[in-house]
């Protein structure tokens, strides 16, 4: 039979050791090395084992099945003959007009017209609007000043900017972006305030005893603090930004102005052709989708699993 | 002395005073634990000699760079990983960033969690949050550092195990410690003295030296702390109506 010692064998081959009395009142005898032990036990003890992430169908057919029931009601609907065919058309007939539309070009030049001009003007807008949030945010007077009249401007239907626009600066791009940046701009600081507003109090006093300067408190801290809500402001600009785009762009056609998705819409009602408009319709629906699904869905959902805020959720 | 306290008092408007003519003196690697009930000003005091708060009346002298401070909750901040919160403290103390990372590895290294260090705080546990928010505040690098409660929220495992992790750290760092706390096991486990402050309005009413015989005869240990509950006790009970 192999010797094998045993713990206990151990233990009691070396006896002298005197024992100490554990007690939470007094210093423990461990040692670094048992306290490094002990800690890692517990650590693992108190810690989430990592999950995997599987692609989980039900995110994709889901919607794809609501969107089929919904095609399908349509064409039961329109299947009912209730009303003119010119006047309600049919899925298949949206479908056939699109088809027709995209063989002249005009899907792709009023996409791409539109999309290109509302990235840019939401872009520009980002860049105006955040270190504006940001100073509002961080300096009082400046906040009690102007905060009201932000928070009207973002109420304010930017259509309403569109005949002033059009007298200022004509029938030119220029129109559609100083529309577009008053759509978009003040939600998008109004986001920032409010995601500010949300920080913490506990963030900042950490900041100052880390010694931040005021600079690296709004750059290191508050910002990144406020990324949720800002990227709420963001998302919420954006819609502000494609909405004011498709009102400036049915309100003003002609001139030096390019043929976006309002104007193919504009188009669609002159002609009294309902397919036509209702191409235009899903076509701005689907922009708006897929900017979702493609841009903010995959962001906000990184920015909130990173930081543990999206367990529980129904996302 | 690193912190001496004459006299210090604090009143928010014009209510009740909530520190009244305290008066202590710290030296220069000493653990001090702040002892109090609830509503006693300890954190308040704290905040004053972090320099966070003016005091209305009286005069203290603290170390000129200021001092570090560890809170309650760990207060890490949910966008950084574990060494960048510590990495963070190291820049906004204007440490170079070939330094910074070896820097921030070290003190990873110090509190056990070498290996954590690019997980997120809602990845850790309690204690490992802890942990990591006291190696931010020994990246700042102060001779002084204030401890508000910062095991008050753990469980009592996970507690006893930081005591002696941060015995160890104070005796490898020689830092000056004030551990405020409202556990009187607490601070006779870990102070060299401990300071009993009354409630309303705080002041020092009385100090117990924890020598080394207390540290290690249990039954010592627990006549210090049945004398100084007794004491706190007593303060209590002033407030009685």
């Amino acid at each position: 039979m192999p010797s094998n010692p045993t713990p206990l064998a151990e233990a009691s081959a070396e006896p002298a050791e005197p024992r100490h009395i554990h007690a939470a009142l007094t210093r423990t005898s461990t040692g670094n090395e048992d306290l490094r032990e002990l800690e890692s036990g517990l650590d693992s003890l108190q810690s989430d084992a990592a999950r995997k992430n599987r692609i989980d169908w039900s995110r994709i057919l889901l919607p794809i099945a609501a969107l089929v029931i919904l095609v399908l009601i349509w064409q039961f609907y329109v299947s009912l003959g209730l009303k003119r065919r010119d006047q309600v058309p049919g899925p298949m007939d949206v479908l056939g007009q699109m088809g027709v539309l995209w063989s002249e070009g005009k899907v792709q030049e009023s996409v791409w017209t539109s999309l290109q001009r509302g990235l840019v003007g939401f872009i520009i807008s980002v860049a105006i609007a955040t270190p504006v949030g940001l100073l509002l945010a961080q300096v009082a007077p400046l906040r009690r000043a102007f905060g009201p009249l932000i928070s009207g401007l973002q109420v304010l239907p930017s259509v309403a900017w569109v005949p002033a626009a059009i007298i200022w600066f004509g029938l030119t791009d220029a129109t559609v972006y100083f529309v577009v940046f008053m759509g978009a701009i003040p939600s998008i600081i109004n986001g920032l305030i409010s995601g500010v507003d949300q920080i913490p109090p506990q963030y900042r006093r950490v900041g100052t005893v880390l010694g931040a300067s005021r600079l690296e408190m709004a750059l290191q801290i508050i910002l990144p603090a406020a990324l949720p809500g800002y990227l709420g402001g963001l998302k919420q600009g954006w819609a502000f930004s494609w909405r004011s785009l498709m009102a400036a762009e049915i309100i003003a056609v002609g001139g030096t102005i390019g043929f976006g998705l309002g104007s193919l819409l504009d188009q669609g009602r002159q002609l009294s052709d309902m397919a036509v408009v209702m191409s235009a319709i899903l076509l701005i629906l689907a922009v708006g989708i897929l900017i979702e699904l493609l841009v903010f869905g995959p962001i906000e959902k990184r920015l909130l699993r990173s930081r543990g805020l999206l367990a529980g959720s129904t996302r | 002395m690193p912190v001496v306290l004459e006299h210090l008092g604090k009143r928010f408007g014009d209510g009740a005073p909530v520190l009244d003519d305290v008066n202590a003196t710290i030296g220069q690697g000493e653990f001090v634990a702040l002892l109090g009930a609830s509503g006693c000003g300890k954190s308040t005091l704290l905040n004053i000699i972090a320099g966070l708060e003016p005091p209305s009346s009286g005069a203290l002298e603290v170390p000129s760079d200021g001092a570090a401070f560890m809170f309650q909750d760990a207060a890490l901040f949910p966008w950084l990983t574990a060494r960048e919160n510590i990495e963070l403290a190291l820049k906004l103390r204007g440490v170079g960033k070939a330094d910074r990372k070896t820097k921030a590895q070290e003190l990873l290294e110090l509190v056990h969690l070498g290996a954590a260090g690019d997980k997120r705080p809602h990845e850790l546990s309690g204690g490992m949050r802890q942990r990591v928010s006291l190696a931010r505040s020994l990246a700042q690098d102060r001779q002084l550092l204030l401890m508000d409660e910062p095991f008050a929220a753990l469980d009592a495992i996970t507690r006893d195990l930081l005591h002696d992790e941060l015995e160890r750290i104070w005796k490898e760092t020689g830092r000056t410690i004030v551990f405020v706390t409202h556990n009187v096991r607490e601070a006779v486990r870990l102070g060299q003295r401990v300071l009993l402050l009354s409630s309303r309005p705080g002041r020092v009413v009385q100090e117990w030296a924890v020598t080394e015989e207390h540290r290690t005869d249990a039954g010592l240990a627990g006549q210090l702390t049945g004398v100084i509950t007794a004491r706190l006790r007593e303060e209590i009970r002033r407030h009685a109506k």
